[in-house]
Order: structure tokens, then sequence, then C-alpha cells
């Protein structure tokens, strides 16, 4: 028994020790599990000799958890829109200048002075989509651009709709079907929208994330959904279609940022430029299937990237609405109308 | 495994009947049968030609292919056994130190308190112990300046005893301390009589425990989505991560190669000791 | 040898039992203090204070955590109302919990002795081949069993095919589903401390219980389960609890259509951003729980003593 324990403990010592040495060349990159190009990752390598540690989150809440407790040891984080305003308020973003890099030419002009970051001073587009919902048109033959559909469904569609399971993105379509505002404080009209969603409710099958495999296999024919995961879908079930609802859709953009307290401060910087250059940003874009930021990557994408009815916005299209965080009066009554739906 | 000193008895083949409760033998089999269910259709769809894991298409080798060249697979495939192995040893440990603590002696003062700190792991939502660990840890993070898959693993190790505890004193139990004190008697010292008579009847225990917590490991999700650190993601949090974007059965291929390694190891492990006892 | 000098020497006995025993319950002790009860420390104290906007907490003293889970002050008209959304989602979460350690001690049960009856040689075989499915991701394994229970999945099919039914049950994104997915999930959690205690079960003792004349019924009763007592706490507590913050598996195999404790709790340190109503509503949980297993105690105690 004593070797062995002896032994053992040798073995922990050695695994103690192995994460705090060679922290020369290295860079910890956080991003959204799934999404990042490993092809891209492995450039990256080769060319400024630097090991990357990729870990992967499931949300920006759980990222913004994470960094706000400190010592993370990550460089880089992709957060969403609403969270880059919120890190760069709470300070835990470091003011890196990515508008004075030499590859920043390449940032679309329409995503420098966004509402989360003027003039991209923290963070630069990583990639950016729709949320809206995606239909199976050999079910349902109507006209498919309209909430009614996920909220007033047709005898069709009863009984067949997965949603997200995200309080923001059900609260926040129905309140585009009713009409009203995002963040809304308004009490009277929130109760509107509990109302509609528990009568809307009967009709759902699902709420849950995994909507690639709910309509792929056929559990429903309607699912609220992301643009890049609608495209994966219609792949396997071709008869689907991305509507784009009249009443209006989000958009959200995910964006490269270093944290203030990012150990390998100038290897993040070179990744911050190298995600700035066309080839590189499409390099991501034919892996995570959304579009990039970036002028001039569509020469390096993919055929079917630049086809696709989810990715290319028909021009007859609302235009997406990024939505804003919400103070906190606002959270709390999304909450309760949120925990009312699904007690 | 070590056989115990009891005396078997020998019985009358008559008696082994008598030991079969009606209808337990088929629920027994159908219990295996349906644990093995899931098992069987997760290995099925490792073999699917199809990206998908819920639609079966064609045979196909592509998502092993696939896995291997997967680094992020790999990597977090091997973090996850290496952080369950290191916590169900340091756990089952610990477990079997404090289920002898509180069984092989009489009621002592601040026995319950005993047991409801080992069990407290258990009795809070992981989200809870997750978001106040990962406080805690950046604190001693700061203070040290230590960091390292050693945060992950001791998070682990704790929340498994409690897991390898139960099945221990279940075990320990009302046992009596007969065959001890026949020890003490014959002059075996406190260690003999631990390594020869205490350790080999608790060993049921003790490996049923260490299999809880290894399982318990291998499938922590939130704990480790906030606690570990760069280069530390384990399978679960990969999987959690894939699955908005869409699951793949390249993890039921890793899942698959998983098992199977173990099966052989496990096979391997009953041959030497076939062998050895003859 | 005097009596004082025998006193001197159980002391000096006791002592160094009591000795050992910390020595023996240090480790175990130290582990779970630093890194499980000195967190919940932590949750106590969030629990007291103020939500942070992004999340966290503000350090102001404020009670509105607890009296959030039974009242609501805003969204009609500003007063105090009773609330029952989160008693229901509590009230859900322990039903199905307790019908899943049910369910799990009703098969595990004769499982656990099915393998204790086995060869000695063969047991840790058995052993293994129960705990081998989990080996697997918890995710991965719930996706196979959304096959099984489908509308077209395996179960329908077999039941169809053999003619029991008709039309396919509907299952799948209903109680029924999770039910079965809870106990599928704990199993091995009831089944391997409920072998840990019949395996050193005596079997001259059942010989002797048919000797004198009792049933199956009686012998199972009388001798088997009072050995196995120990590995039925054991295996309920280790279902019961962990069932009633389980969150993959209701959201997979439920549909997700309602909430939880466990998710319930997970979004306030998420999207809702109210860490000390997370906080409270763990320790409301703990409390529970903590009440349940002291009543439980004390009555386990009173029928052991009747008993005796």
């Amino acid at each position: 028994m004593t070797p062995t324990l002896k032994a053992l403990t040798a073995a922990t010592a050695l695994a103690l020790a192995g994460g705090a040495a060679l922290a020369e060349g290295e860079l910890n990159i956080y991003n959204w599990g799934n999404y990042t190009s490993p092809e891209m990752i492995e450039k990256f390598e080769k060319e400024f000799d630097v090991t990357v540690n990729l870990d992967g989150y499931d949300s920006n809440e759980t990222m913004l958890a994470k960094v706000q407790a400190g010592n993370t040891g990550y460089d880089i984080v992709v957060p969403g829109d609403y969270m880059i305003k919120v890190m760069i308020g709470e300070g835990l973003l470091a003011e890196v200048k990515p508008n004075e890099m030499e590859n920043f030419e390449n940032v679309d002009p329409k995503w420098v002075d966004v509402w989360w970051d003027p003039g991209r001073n923290y963070s630069i587009p990583y990639q950016w989509g729709t949320t809206s919902f995606t239909v199976d048109t050999a079910v349902y033959d109507g006209d498919i651009n309209t909430l009614a559909l996920m909220f007033d469904p047709p005898e069709v569609l009863k009984g067949r709709i997965n949603m997200l399971n995200d309080m923001n993105d059900v609260i926040n379509a129905g309140l585009r079907y009713l009409g009203y505002g995002r963040c809304n404080g308004n009490e009277d009209e929130m109760r509107e929208v509990l109302e509609m969603l528990l009568e809307a409710k009967q009709h759902w099958r699902t709420m849950d994330y995994s909507t690639i495999e709910k309509l792929t296999s056929g559990d429903v024919d309607l699912s609220q959904n992301w643009n890049g995961a609608a495209m994966r879908a219609r792949m396997q079930r071709p008869t689907l279609q991305y509507a784009y609802p009249k009443e209006g859709f989000t958009g959200w953009m995910d964006n490269v940022a270093v944290l203030a307290d990012a150990p390998n401060m100038e290897n993040a910087k070179l990744f911050i430029n190298f995600m700035m250059d066309p080839e590189n940003a499409a390099m991501t874009s034919n892996f995570a299937r959304y579009a990039n930021g970036i002028q001039g990557s569509d020469q390096y994408m993919d055929e079917e990237m630049l086809s696709a009815p989810e990715i290319v916005m028909p021009a007859d299209a609302p235009a997406p609405d990024f939505v804003k965080p919400c103070p906190q009066e606002v959270v709390d009554l999304y909450n309760k109308v949120w925990t009312r739906l699904k007690q | 495994m070590a056989e115990t000193s009891v005396p078997t008895p020998r019985r009358a083949p008559r008696a082994r009947d008598l030991k079969a409760m009606p209808g337990f033998k088929t629920i027994g089999w159908a219990c295996i049968f349906a644990l093995y269910m899931p098992l069987a259709v997760l290995i099925i769809f490792s073999f699917n030609d199809n990206r998908s894991v819920v639609k079966w298409t064609e045979f196909s080798l592509r998502w092993y292919e696939a896995a291997l060249e997967n680094d992020g697979i790999r990597n977090a495939a091997w973090v996850s056994v290496k952080v369950a192995a290191v916590a169900t040893i340091f756990s089952t440990i610990a477990a079997t130190m404090a289920a002898l603590a509180t069984t092989r002696t009489a009621a002592f003062r601040g026995q319950g308190l005993a047991y409801g700190i080992i069990n407290q792991p258990l009795m809070i939502p992981e989200i809870v112990t997750a978001i106040s660990t990962l406080s805690l840890f950046s604190l001693v993070k700061q203070a040290t300046g230590v960091t390292g898959i050693g945060y992950l693993m001791a998070a682990h190790t704790a929340f498994c005893i409690p897991f390898a505890f139960m099945p221990i004193r279940a075990r320990l139990e009302d046992m009596t301390l007969t065959l001890e004190q026949a020890g003490a008697d014959l002059y075996a010292t406190p260690w003999q009589s631990f390594r020869y008579i205490t350790l080999p009847l608790l060993m049921p225990g003790i490996l049923a425990g260490a299999m809880l917590a290894f399982v318990v490991s291998l499938d922590d999700v939130i704990i480790t989505l906030m606690v570990a650190g760069p280069g530390e993601t384990t399978l679960p949090i990969f999987i959690l991560g894939a699955l908005r974007r869409g699951i793949t059965p390249e993890i039921n291929a890793v899942s698959t190669v998983l098992v199977a390694v173990s099966v052989i190891l496990v096979i391997a492990l009953f041959l030497v000791q076939g062998r050895m006892k003859k | 040898m005097t009596a004082a000098t025998l006193t001197q020497a159980q002391i000096e006995e006791r002592r160094r039992t009591r000795r050992t025993r910390r020595a023996l319950l240090a480790p175990a002790l130290i582990i779970i203090v630093a890194i499980s009860v000195l967190p919940l420390g932590i949750t106590f104290v969030y629990s007291f204070l103020k939500p942070g906007t992004y999340g966290g907490v503000i350090w102001e003293f404020s009670t509105d955590a607890y009296v959030q889970f039974l009242f609501e002050r805003d969204i009609f008209d500003g007063t105090l109302q009773f609330n029952d959304s989160y008693l229901t989602i509590f009230m859900r979460s322990i039903g199905l919990a307790f019908g899943a350690t049910v369910g799990a001690l009703i098969l595990g049960f004769p499982t656990a002795y099915f393998i204790a009856t086995k060869p000695r040689e063969q047991r840790n075989l058995w052993l293994f081949l129960i705990t081998l499915p989990f080996w697997t991701n918890l995710l991965i394994r719930t996706y196979a069993m959304l096959l099984i229970l489908r509308d077209e999945g395996m179960i329908n099919l077999t039941l169809m095919g053999v003619g029991v039914i008709e039309k396919p049950l509907s299952i799948l994104y209903t109680d029924t589903a999770v039910f079965i997915g809870l106990i599928y999930t704990y199993l091995p959690f009831m089944v391997l401390p409920l072998y840990a205690s019949l395996e050193k079960l005596d079997f001259r003792l059942v010989e002797a219980g048919y000797d004198l004349y009792a049933n199956r019924w009686r012998v199972l009763r009388h001798i088997i389960t009072p050995v196995a007592k120990p590995g039925i706490i054991a295996g309920c507590i280790l279902v019961f609890i962990p069932g009633l913050g389980a969150y993959i598996t209701p959201a997979l195999l439920g549909g997700g259509k309602k909430l939880m404790i466990g998710n319930m709790i997970a979004i306030q340190f998420g999207s809702s951003r109210n860490w000390p109503f997370g906080s409270a509503a763990a320790l409301i949980l703990m409390a529970l729980v903590v009440i349940a297993l002291l009543i439980y105690a004390r009555a386990a105690g009173k029928g052991a003593r009747a008993h005796g």
C-alpha cells in the first residue's frame, strides 16, 4: 500500500506542477464550445510559435461568472454583444485598441461604431447571426414570415413546435409579436405577454437548445433557431426553411476581446490582429457556419455559405434587432414572467 | 480481489435454490438489459455515416477517424479519465477511513455532525457549490499564485467522498468486531488486523464505493465548468459546449472507445486474477 | 490490581480510540470542509445580500431573497402577495425524485440480491457490468434514451410488434419519460450500496428461516431486509438527493417546458442575475432535505428500539 501511496502523491504533485509550467509562448482561449476552427488555431500556433489552450463555455453568463471571480488564466474571450458592454462597464476587458492595429482596415465599417463598443477600442467582430425560426415547408405551406406560427400556430403545427429554452429569446419574440418594445418594464404589457405565452405554450412540444436534433429527428416541424443551426438542419432535412418574420427578429454578434488580467497579453494582441485577416476570419466562418464582419473574407469562404438563404438575408427582410442589456428591474420582471410560464 | 477469511460453509444443493427469491432473477436480468439498451444505441450510432446522433443512415467509420484527429475531444477524454482516477483514489481512501472511524467504535459525541459534514456535498445543488467554490478558489489562487489541474481534482475528490462513503459504511454497519478481537487476542497489531481481517471483509464495499465515485466524477458538468482552468476541459464540458451547435457521432465514437478500453482492462484483470489463484 | 489502575487503563484505551478516530476522520472532513462547507458559508452570506447588476452580489444586508421565495412584491400592484410558483416547482421536483427513489428501490433490490447470490468469484464482474454503461457520458446516454422512448422508438416498436398496443404510446417529453430517465440514471446509486450490505448476508439464516417453516415473504421481510437496511437507507439517500437537483435528464427527456429546482436555481446564477435568490433557494432546499433526514432518522431509531 505504501509504495502505491507514494507513487500517487508523486503523480499528484506532478499534475499540480504541470499547469504552472510552460508559461512561455502560450495563449489561453475561452470561447463558446465547438465554435473555434481547429485549422485556424493550428495556423496561429505555427505562425507565431505559440501553444494554444482552447476551452469552451456554454453561455455568456458562465463565462462572466468565471471572469468576475478573477484569476481564470484565460487571455481571450468571445462575449456576445450585450456582454461586451457589461464587461467593459465592469472593467473586465483590456483596452487593446484593435482600431490601431494593422488589420483593422479589413473590418466592415458597419461593425465599427456599434453600441456595445463604439469605435472598437476593446473588441473585434468574430461571428454574427440572427435568431428566428425554422419551419418545414412540406408540413406548412403558407407564409412563414410571421411570428404567429410560434404564438398562434395553424392546426398542422400544433404540438410540433420547439422553442429555445432561453428567457430573453422567448420573451423578446413575444414582445415583437405583440408590438411592444424591448427591455420592457411596463407591467401591464408584460402581463399581456405572459398570458399570450401561456396560451401559446399549450401548442409547444419542447423548449430546448438542441434545435438541430429536434428538427432532424422529426420530433418537431418548427423550431426557434439560430441561422447557422438552421443551415445545418436544412442539410439533413431539405424542406426546412428559415423565416425572416415581418415583426422583426434578434441579431447578435460575438466579439473577440482580451481580458484585463490576461497572463499572455502580447500573444493575445497578436491573436486579435490575426483574427482580422480575411483568410482567418473565413476559416472561422467555414467551421462555425456564421457570417464574420471582415471584408474580403468571401473569396475564402465555402460556396454553400455564400448562397445560403440563412446567411445571406433577403433584401426585403427587416433589419435584425441587436438587443441591449436590460436594467435590473426589467430582468426581475422577465424572471417572474419566465418562472410563471414554466412553473 | 482478496478472499475473506470467513469460512464459507458448504451448502447442500437444495440451499442454492432456497436463496433465490421468485422473480428477482427476472428483474435482475431485465435491469441489466435496460441498462445496456442505451449503451447499445450509443455504440450503434457511433458507426452512423450521417452527422446525426438521432437518425440512422449507413455504416461508416468516419466518426472514429474524426475523433482521432480531433485534439479537443482527445484531450477532453484524457483530462476526464485523469481527474476521475485521481478523485476516485483519494475520495475512496478518505471515505474508507471515515467509515471505519464512524462504525468500528461505539457511538461518540459529534458522530452526527461528522455524518452531516461528510454528506454535505450531496445536500446542495451543484450550481451553488460550483459558484461558491469558484469564488473560494479564486481567492486561493490570488493568495498563493498556484494554478493547475489540482484545483479541479480537489473539487472532484470532495463531491466524490459521500458517494464512496455510503456503500462502505453500509457494508461496515452491524458488522461484528468478533474477528478483529480474535485477531487482537492472537497478538496481531492493529495494522495487521486491519490489513488481514477488516480490509478483506470491507472490500466489496470499497469496490462499490470506488465505482460510484468514478462514475460520478466522470459525469460531472456544473462544478467542472466553473472550476476548470485553461486546458482542463473534460468530456462532459466539451459535450455541453457542443450541444447548442449539434452533437455529432464523434462523441459516441469516443465514448465507445472508452467503454471498449475499460472492458479490455477489466477482462485482463480478471484473467490475471484467475491465473494467480491457480 | 486495583480498581483505580483498571480505570486508568480504560481511560488510556479510550484516549487511544479517540485519537485513532480523529486521525481516520481527518482527511475526509478536511477535504469536505475546505472545498464544500466553506463555500456553503459563502452561499449563506450571499443569500442575505442584494443582487449585483450583472450577477454577483452587492454587500448590503437584505432578506428579500427569502421573502421572494413565497411572496412577490411588484408585478401587479406592489403589495406582498402569496406566490406559489416556486413552491410548485419544489413540489414537482420532490415528487419526481421520490418516485424515482421508490422505482429504483423496487428494481434495484432484486438486482442487488441477484448479484449477491452469485458465486463469490463472479460478483465483482457483475458489479462492473452494472456500472459499465455509466462510464459513458450522461448527455450522450440521455440522447440514446430519447431514441428508445420516441414515438417510433424501440419501446413502441416492440410493444406494437408484440401486439400489446396499436398506436404508439406518447412517452417522450412527458413526466413519465423523466421518471424513467431518473430511475435509469440513478439505478447504480441504489444497486451498489444495496449490494454492499446484502453481500454480507449469511445465507444459513435464510435456510434456518425456511427450516422454521417461514414462507419466502416472511424470510424476505424478517431475515433479508434487516440485513439490507443500511444499504436501503444509503441507496435511497443517494438517489433522492441528487434526483432533486437533477436537471439534464428532466430538461432533455421532459422537453424542458417545466422548471425543476435544479434549473430554477441555475438560472438565478445565469440570465436572471440574482445570486442571492439562487443561494436562498438552495439553502431552503438543503434545509428541507436535512429536516426530512432527521425525521427519518428519529423514526428509524424508534422503530429499531421497538423491535429490540
